[in-house]
């Protein structure tokens, strides 16, 4: 028994080695994953997909880090073990290198760009040079001198990148250990040496991004619709999110339509942004400068218009979706069309919008207006009334204001939407005089570094918070400006405008929490509880996403405008969540808006004390009419869809030549016939060959 | 690495072990039964002496060395003597291809899963031969598990206990050459070596002979069996 037991041993040891040595996971090996991807997806509108698109197993390519433009004919022409997954850094994500890539895309698996730690120094823009051309006002109807950007191109540097179909995936890369383990694993197996041709194994890259939507948001609606199994698939979703709004004067929001002798002053801007890769949109100068200058304005605004409340409401609009052939002022304009709002279009009496105001130089602020509807006298009166009202309440201010001196249209704006209803009057506040001042509109560059919101050294996270930068100044005068001119505008008094200020400090909060990170003590008091789990520690994410998923920026700009706007009640929380001051009252819910927020933690206790904020704040839909309406080919509205996805990621491993693939497939077909020839051969001989063991025992039949 | 690798190291890894299945086994249903008795007895017996293994490293002073090899001894002897109960080692080649199968299955199957994608190894630095190498070892391993199936029953029959212990010695040289991978050609020569040295083994034990051979290749077996048929 012991050398049984010894055999077993050795044979369960073997047994286990092996198995040991596969529990190290042969995968681990061969592949090296990687972490965090960014991918460019499909978006889909009336006509056509935008975007990038993998293979449903993945893209396979060999690497190669591209040097210049010149080593493009290496991928497209020379190179000889296509197809490549091209390596680009952030200077040559260009958009001629991009089309040559495109127009060769049989030898091209993918792309990959290394996203630089800082801005380059050059602007660049993934966007087209005359943002949301067809869904504003400026149409062939309305003046074809004006329309297409004939006139004034807004944003000059536009490459329209963001706005191309790819058929290979492209993914962006931040530079750290792992791309430098991509480039090593480049320089060891795949570059040329002295001329010849790299050789077998080659470094590879395969990326998966596979969309389920094509061809347009029609075709991929439709195929919503077929829904053949218990669990319906759908393959696209629609763009949208919520407006935020609030009025000074509290309305009655649950009788919609016109309200009788009422008339507002809308005080609109956007709230979005985009870039060309998905999820990726810090937005600091597109969106975050003109909605945290009108919240500044708003809380400038509070106590003046409690205490002496002018003749006309000024609503605070905040639109989301304005990037996607605005979806939010298209849906507030398309509800009040439709008698759904709060008030209708009969009761707007001008429009204040906030633009981009981030980068003012020489601190001058452009009035922009719409030259066809002042060809109307009284519009034009309106119009002139409001500069002026604009212009004086700049005052003793480090701030000039002025109309552009050439006639020219409107900026990509949310009042235009507002036009293509009826002519209102109304203005647009920017820092440019023509084309944009922002080099990287719409990109992932706009950030707090080219909004210069920097802190000094050694801070901690408490001090940057209160910490009032230049650039938060500069915002706090612009807000102040725009609070005094709201205030005039809706029938306020001219002596009572110098008492309007706006709060450095509270502008400082707002850009350090939008534009560094949201989760800090400041708006951990302000929001409720199950929002406070959702603070980031990274910049806000501006993009506006799919209906299905709440955009960031959407309920922090909610909770803030209630927190500027609003008042603290001394009302229990159970009858704050159900929207009443007691027991007995049902009217309030009708035109207030009751939220229990956190609070702050008082000295000398460990559990926040919340408290009771009571606001007109209030979301509306932001989602396209054309859904609606179900009409897919819309021209007027946006149809702006977000393709579905499986999986999303990347890896990297080394691929063996053909040639050894072959063989070792041919070397194993011939073992195995081998060993089957040999296996018959020695079955039937078997009696032969085994016999002198046989002999005996087979003698006894 | 696709397809191609998959197919070509399965066969590779398989293809002695198909060919001796379909011409030896599959035609007679007892045969098939005493080939999975003996894949599942093996199965158990490593289930079993892992379990008790794994249980008494738990327990155990997890520092001391000598500690954990005692308990893997006390283990496989458990799972030896549990083994020793059922009737599995007759018929021998039956019994060894049947462990040869299972322990082939479970040391290549997890490669072969990975070799199905795109890559190959190599990222880090390890040999690019692993693939062919693998197959080749366990080629020769379910090879070797037969003869040494068929060594060991015969010797003990017939009460040589010196051969048993030169099995039992072979098993361990072969086991101790899988731990010098990567050095492919260090470990699969003397494998392949010791393959064809227990194959001519198994040969003899199993009743064949110089001779035998000789008269088959030569092509006079026809007559040998004439010439040997008896008349009732």
């Amino acid at each position: 028994m012991d050398l049984v037991s010894k055999k077993w041993i050795f044979n369960v040891l073997l047994s286990m080695c092996f198995i040991g040595a596969a529990c190290t996971s042969v995968e681990k090996k061969i592949y090296v994953h990687l972490n965090n991807t960014v991918p460019c997806v499909r978006l889909l509108n009336a006509t056509h997909q935008i975007g990038c698109q993998s293979s449903l197993s993945g893209d396979v390519g060999v690497l190669h880090v591209l040097e210049s433009e010149e080593n493009l004919d290496f991928v497209l022409r020379t190179g000889l073990h296509p197809p490549y997954m091209v390596i680009l850094e952030h200077r040559l994500f260009t958009r001629s290198i991009m089309m040559k890539l495109n127009n060769g895309s049989s030898r091209v698996a993918g792309v990959a760009v290394v996203a630089p730690d800082a801005n380059p120094a050059e602007g660049f823009s993934p966007h087209n040079t005359c943002p949301n051309e067809n869904t504003g006002v400026y149409s062939e109807t309305y003046d074809p001198a004006l329309a297409h950007c004939s006139t004034t191109v807004w944003n000059p540097l536009g490459n329209g990148l963001s706005y191309e179909e790819f058929d290979f995936p492209i993914f962006s890369l931040k530079d750290d250990n792992k791309t430098r383990f991509i480039r090593q694993c480049y320089f060891d197996h795949n570059r040329m040496v002295n001329g010849s041709s790299p050789q077998y194994p080659l470094c590879a890259m395969q990326l998966f991004s596979h969309m389920s939507a094509v061809t347009n948001t029609a075709t991929c609606m439709r195929r919503n619709d077929l829904n053949l199994g218990i669990t319906p698939e759908y393959v696209c979703d629609p763009l949208g999110d919520f407006n935020v709004w609030a009025t000074t004067r509290p309305l009655n929001n649950t009788a919609k339509g016109h309200k009788m002798s009422e008339s507002v002053v809308i005080a609109a801007t956007r709230l979005d942004s985009r870039s060309f890769f998905f999820n990726i949109a810090p937005g600091a100068q597109s969106a975050a400068s003109g909605f945290v200058t009108l919240l500044a304005a708003a809380h400038a605004l509070r106590n003046i218009t409690q205490e002496a409340p002018p003749n006309r409401t000024i609503l605070y609009a905040f639109f989301q979706g304005e990037t996607f052939d605005y979806i939010g002022s298209s849906r507030m304009v398309y509800d009040m069309e439709n008698g759904q709002f709060l008030v209708d279009l009969d009761n707007i009496h001008s429009v204040l919008e906030v633009g981009q105001v981030g980068m003012r130089a020489n601190s001058r602020l452009w009035l922009h207006s719409d030259p066809v509807s002042r060809r109307n006298g009284s519009i034009d009166e309106e119009v002139k009334t409001l500069v002026e009202n604009i212009r004086s309440a700049v005052m003793t201010l480090n701030v000039s204001a002025s109309e552009p001196n050439v006639s020219q249209p409107l900026p990509p704006s949310s009042f235009q939407r507002f036009l293509r209803s009826r002519p209102i009057p109304g203005v647009v506040i920017a820092d440019h005089e023509s084309s944009f001042s922002n080099r990287f509109y719409e990109s992932m560059y706009d950030n707090a570094e080219y909004m210069r919101v920097s802190y000094p050294q050694n801070m901690t996270q408490e001090e940057q918070l209160q910490f009032v930068t230049d650039t938060a100044k500069a915002l706090t005068e612009v807000a102040t400006v725009l609070a005094r001119a709201l205030y005039k505008q809706a029938g306020g008094d001219q002596s009572q405008l110098s008492g309007i200020n706006a709060d450095p400090q509270i502008v400082t909060q707002m850009l350090y929490s939008f534009l560094i990170q949201s989760n800090n003590s400041w708006l951990q008091q302000i929001v409720p509880s199950d929002l406070a789990g959702h603070l980031k520690n990274t910049a806000t994410n501006f993009y506006v996403g799919v209906m299905l998923q709440s955009s960031e920026p959407t309920h922090l700009v909610q909770h803030l405008l209630a927190n500027l706007t609003g008042n603290v009640v001394n009302v229990t929380q159970q009858d704050c969540q159900n929207q009443r001051m007691e027991e007995s009252d049902t009217v309030s819910k009708h035109t207030y808006t009751y939220t229990w927020v956190q609070g702050a933690v008082p000295p000398n206790a460990t559990e926040r004390e919340g408290y009771c904020v009571r606001s007109t704040v209030h979301l509306s839909k932001a989602v396209s009419p054309a859904f609606d309406l179900r009409e897919f080919t819309s021209t007027d509205y946006s149809t702006w869809t977000e393709s579905r996805w499986k999986t999303i990621k990347g890896r990297i491993f080394l691929v063996a030549s053909h040639e050894l693939e072959m063989v070792t497939l041919g070397v194993g077909v011939g073992v195995l016939l081998t060993s089957l020839l040999l296996t018959y051969v020695i079955s039937s001989k078997a009696d032969i060959l085994f016999s002198s063991q046989r002999e005996p025992t087979n003698a006894t039949y | 690495m696709t397809a191609a690798v998959f197919f070509g190291c399965t066969f590779i890894a398989f293809g002695p072990a198909i060919a001796l299945f379909l011409f030896t086994i599959a035609r007679e249903p007892l045969r098939v039964i005493f080939l999975i008795a003996g894949a599942f007895f093996w199965l158990v017996s490593l289930l079993l002496s892992s379990l008790v293994w794994f249980i008494s490293v738990q327990i155990s002073n997890k520092d001391s060395a000598v500690q954990q090899k005692g308990l893997l001894i006390f283990g496989v002897v458990l799972s030896v003597l549990l083994q020793e109960t059922f009737p599995m080692s007759h018929p021998p080649d039956l019994s060894g291809l049947g462990f040869g199968f299972m322990s082939g299955a479970f040391s290549v199957v997890n490669i072969l899963a990975d070799s199905v994608g795109p890559g190959t190894i190599g990222i880090h630095g390890d040999s690019q031969h692993y693939f062919l190498s693998s197959a080749f070892m366990t080629m020769a391993i379910i090879l070797l598990h037969m003869f040494w199936g068929v060594v060991f029953f015969d010797a003990c029959e017939k009460q040589q206990w010196w051969a048993v212990a030169a099995v039992v010695i072979s098993h361990l040289v072969v086991s101790c050459l899988t731990f010098q991978n990567p050095e492919y050609v260090a470990s699969l020569v003397p494998t392949y070596v010791i393959l064809f040295l227990m194959g001519i083994w198994a040969f003899y034990s199993a009743g064949g002979s110089l001779r035998n051979l000789k008269l088959c290749l030569t092509c006079k077996d026809k007559d040998f069996l004439l010439a040997n048929h008896r008349p009732r």
